[in-house]
């Protein structure tokens, strides 16, 4: 166990700098360059030459801006003149994390049940109800249904405000678009999951064994279903954080998703580095912590096998 | 009911609704099971054989399964009515069951010791102490060795032979008076094999515990079994004490699976003599005898009625037409060697 | 032998002797065949046909491909033509679909769009199932040292969001139909690999494989002539599932500001527009929403349907 731990987070260091070079490479590569643009004013001209070491070799540059990563030093937005990208980072953050949090236990909660149920009643109502669901739930991206959702909701019928994030009210609707296609993914993935382990003989066992059906689905099945969810969690997490990008754009929500859509739009180009690395790492992060959960949710890569006749 | 059988079975019939049609996996099923007695199912895979096993302990899935008409009495109890609350009481306490493939049969994310212990739940008269002590004492009977350290262990850290000794004590941990062996050495090498039906068969012996014990191998009938049914297409073929079926054979079936197993005492030049063809479609069984199209002695009566029964003695039956007057003699019986068919 | 003792009784009256001659084995009857054999494809073309909803599905998608292509073509506006006089324009005679806020024609910029949005779909989709699995048959033929490094590059590259380096390049690259599907595909031909190489693990231990190496057949044309085919249905079932990704990325990617650039028209892009102008005329979001959301569908459902047909477990039923 330890040796899967230890490998795992090796290979997220790994990506993580991969991660890093690519885009560092990218950035020079952007059209017109932040860097030579002749618009730049004298301060921030000051500022990149300080942040960026820009007349020195581009590999000296790039391990400037490692250095300058290790210590938590993001740069300066061009944009926002005077704020530097942790500044901005750290004010948006936490709005974004409110609705992928929220997105993701509407999508988690509301998945498991759906599909759980699916499967345990099989060719009846909510079977079709599930399948129903996750068919066009998955159909439907999350920004046409975020608009779908604001005019309805927000225009047509009044329920419910469609910009800005300011009470739980405003929560309902963009954590909704946020979650729904997941929720549909989970709940078809529960389902099917269920299904098979439904039809083990494992299951035949603790049948044979006298044991309720309560406590065969409780403490059997889902015990066992449940560990392929947790391998799609980590594209799961992926989905929602792109996912933030285009509700908060749609509902006003002034998070990190936000900030982004419009710094790539205004080519704030510091701004696109350092929120795609901070994105990046989150990313890698949520894999790994994801990975271990894996191995310690399945017994199989818990304990190894130690074969005794 | 009999007070020695501790099972009657009578004209059982099962089937399954499918896709395509209704299958009627088990026709007309009859016999017996004595207290202490070990009683052998052979038959080729879709014979009826598990279905059969599984119907006594209402383990097949129901839908598609049903019961079309019959009768089950264990200990007088009719099983086919009771209730579901009322059948947990009798499965894994009253009758165990051994599952053909110890692989797949335990719950690979829960501890042994759990699953062991899994079938006292409810019951307030085992504490928690007298279960894992029962446990214990059952491992030691069974030669499960380093118990202490198995209950703590998981599924995937044993070998199969050790993981059907699990099986086993699962089956047997109630002290139940019955236990159904489903194909239990099957997946197993032939020296654990050896050893699991040694324990099956002391363990038969020592509790007076009456064991059915399903197969599609004649030598672990021939080792194990005081009498033997021989399933084909569904129903009982022949039915006997174990030597009427190996040394009085009277069904061309039997005959046919006597004569197609390779023997220790062959000429290295005899050729091996299968059954030829395969088993009947169940979904529209044949009208006659199910065995008609492979048997060799068929006449036209077999081919349009279903043969009734005869009793050759107290205890051995065949469904064979060659039994009426107006049929050929044959004398159906293994020729060649003097050699048991011994494993 | 002793004298057999009759307990049933008889079933109407006495049999005649006749019915006791020996007839022996039926050798039509032995081998109990009920239905005909096919062939696997044969086998899942008519389990593709018989489920109606995948079937639905097929014809629903042709019909939008020929949408796309012929509804440009004839009809009277171009895409980019602005009309100040319809400005936001409900449904009409004049205008199927209505018209945007800069007066052009909804109907035939939503058949424009389907036209760039079903091509980058297609065409992605299309690319990187066929490079991934080229080079995924390769490395887990090989194997070796090869297939080791270049699982761990897949690991790594795995863990990097693609949508994000896909905007990336993107910015790098600038917009319109052809940067669009390179940057898709410099991402996307990872997971097909990933596919291919574990399915040719699972393929090249079989017998089949043995022998034909036994054969002397030469391992190019065991590659591509043996095994390939042998994953050919699940191939295509997900290149099939993989199209309506693609869709909703050039979509994402438009909708961000990334991915086509106007005048051109995308259903991304009139994603974006419909959503700005929701206040005002929002069927010009339900009109793309419709046509995308129902595109998707299709394929997701076809995609079910196939993977069903060529499932081999499910066969003759």
């Amino acid at each position: 166990m330890k040796k899967f731990i230890l490998k795992r987070i090796l290979i997220s260091i790994i990506t993580l700098f991969v991660l890093i070079t690519v885009v560092f490479f990218l950035v020079r590569l952007m059209p017109g360059g932040p860097f030579m643009d002749p618009k730049m004013t004298p301060t921030i001209k000051a500022r990149m030459e300080a942040y960026y070491g820009l007349d020195k070799p581009v590999i000296q540059q790039y391990f400037i801006y490692l250095g300058n990563l290790l210590k938590g030093n993001y740069g300066y937005s061009m944009r926002y003149t005077n704020r530097s990208v942790n500044d901005i980072l750290a004010a948006s953050f936490p709005f974004s994390a409110d609705v992928g949090i929220r997105a993701l236990v509407i999508a988690l909660f509301f998945g498991l049940t759906l599909g759980i149920t699916a499967a345990l009643h099989r060719g009846k109502t909510p079977d079709f109800v599930c399948i129903f669901i996750a068919i066009v739930g998955t159909s439907i991206p999350d920004f046409i249904l975020g608009g779908l959702l604001q005019y309805f909701f927000g225009i047509k019928w009044r329920l419910l405000p469609v910009a800005q994030y300011l009470s739980f009210q405003y929560t309902i609707l963009p954590s909704v678009a946020l979650g729904l296609g997941l929720m549909a993914s989970i709940s078809r993935v529960m389902r099917s999951s269920m299904l098979e382990v439904v039809g083990q003989d494992y299951i035949k066992t603790a049948k044979a064994k006298g044991v309720s059906q309560f406590r065969i689905t409780a403490k059997h099945e889902i015990r066992n279903a449940i560990i392929p969810i947790i391998t799609i969690m980590g594209p799961s997490v992926a989905a929602i954080l792109t996912g933030t990008f285009v509700i908060e754009s749609i509902f006003a929500i002034p998070g990190m998703g936000k900030y982004y859509v419009e710094s790539i739009n205004a080519n704030d180009y510091t701004m696109i580095l350092g929120m795609t690395v901070f994105y990046g790492a989150f990313l890698i992060l949520a894999n790994l912590i994801v990975d271990i959960l894996y191995g310690v949710a399945d017994p199989r890569i818990r304990v190894g096998k130690k074969e005794a006749a | 009911m009999d007070n020695d059988n501790i099972l009657e079975v009578k004209d059982l019939s099962y089937s399954f609704h499918t896709y395509g049609g209704v299958v009627q996996a088990v026709r007309d099923v009859s016999f017996n099971v004595r207290r202490g007695e070990i009683l052998g199912i052979v038959g080729e895979s879709g014979c009826g054989k598990s279905v059969t096993a599984q119907s006594i302990l209402k383990l097949n899935p129901e839908p598609p399964g049903f019961f079309q008409h019959g009768s089950i009495l264990y200990n007088g109890q009719e099983i086919i009515r009771k209730t579901e609350h009322e059948m947990r009481q009798i499965r894994g306490k009253q009758i165990g069951f051994i599952f053909q493939d110890p692989m797949t049969s335990l719950n690979p994310t829960m501890r042994i010791g759990k699953q062991v212990e899994e079938i006292f739940v409810g019951d307030r008269s085992m504490t928690s102490a007298k279960v894992k002590a029962r446990a214990l004492e059952v491992f030691q009977q069974l030669g499960i060795t380093d118990p202490e350290r198995r209950l703590h262990q998981y599924p995937h850290e044993l070998s199969g032979g050790m993981k059907q000794r699990v099986m086993i004590a699962i089956a047997i941990i109630a002290k139940p008076d019955l236990v159904i062996a489903d194909e239990p050495t099957t997946s197993l090498d032939v020296t654990i094999e050896a050893q699991i039906l040694r324990l099956l068969k002391d363990m038969s012996r020592a509790t007076n515990t009456s064991i059915i014990l399903i197969t599609h191998d004649l030598g672990v009938i021939a080792k194990l079994c005081d009498r033997v049914l021989v399933m084909y297409g569904g129903k009982i073929m022949e039915c006997g004490t174990a030597e009427d079926i190996f040394y009085r054979t009277r069904h061309p079936y039997t005959s046919g699976l006597m004569h197609s197993i390779a023997r220790l005492d062959m000429e290295k030049s005899e050729k091996l003599t299968p059954i030829e063809g395969s088993p009947p479609d169940l979904f529209s069984p044949p009208k006659g005898c199910p065995f008609a199209a492979r048997c060799e002695y068929a006449m036209e009566i077999c081919n349009e009625q279903e043969p009734e029964k005869t009793d050759i003695s107290e205890q051995h039956n065949t469904r064979c037409w060659l039994e009426h007057p107006f049929a050929p003699r044959v004398d159906l019986r293994y020729k060649g060697g003097g050699v048991h068919a011994a494993v | 032998m002793a004298e057999a003792v009759q307990t049933a009784k008889r079933r109407d009256g006495e049999i005649p002797k006749e019915k006791f001659r020996v007839v022996g084995k039926n050798i039509h009857k032995m081998d109990a065949l009920s239905r005909p054999s096919l062939s696997y494809w044969q086998d899942a073309w008519r389990r593709v046909k018989e489920n109606k909803v995948a079937s639905t599905c097929l014809i629903v998608i042709a019909v939008y491909i020929l949408l796309a292509i012929f509804v440009p073509v004839f009809s009277p506006y171009d895409m980019a033509q602005q009309d100040v006089s319809a400005m936001n324009q409900s449904p009409s005679a004049a205008h199927w679909f209505g018209a945007d806020a800069l007066g052009r024609d909804m109907f035939v910029r939503v058949w424009e769009g389907a036209r760039v949005s079903l091509t980058i779909g297609f065409v992605a989709a299309l690319i990187n199932a066929f490079v991934g699995t080229v080079i995924g048959c390769i490395i887990g033929y090989y194997g070796g040292a090869m297939d080791t490094l270049m699982m761990r590059v897949v690991d790594v590259l795995y863990g990097i969001p693609s949508l994000i380096v896909t905007m990336l390049i993107m910015i790098v690259l600038g917009r319109g139909v052809q940067c669009l599907i390179i940057a898709m595909v410099i991402v996307g031909w990872i997971g097909a690999c990933r596919f291919a190489r574990g399915q040719m693990l699972q393929l090249k231990n079989q017998d089949f494989v043995a022998a034909a190496k036994v054969l002397g057949v030469p391992n190019k044309t065991i590659i591509f002539r043996h095994i390939l085919p042998n994953m050919l249905g699940l191939l295509i079932t997900n290149l099939t599932l993989a199209i309506p990704g693609a869709i909703f990325s050039e979509a994402f990617l438009s909708f961000i500001g990334l991915g086509i650039a106007p005048p051109a028209s995308s259903w991304g892009i009139l994603a974006k527009d419909g959503i700005a102008a929701l206040r005002v005329a929002p069927e010009q979001l339900f009109f793309p929403a419709f046509f995308v959301c129902t595109t998707m569908l299709a394929m997701n459902l076809l995609g079910d349907g196939l993977r069903d047909a060529f499932d081999p477990r499910l066969r003759g039923i």
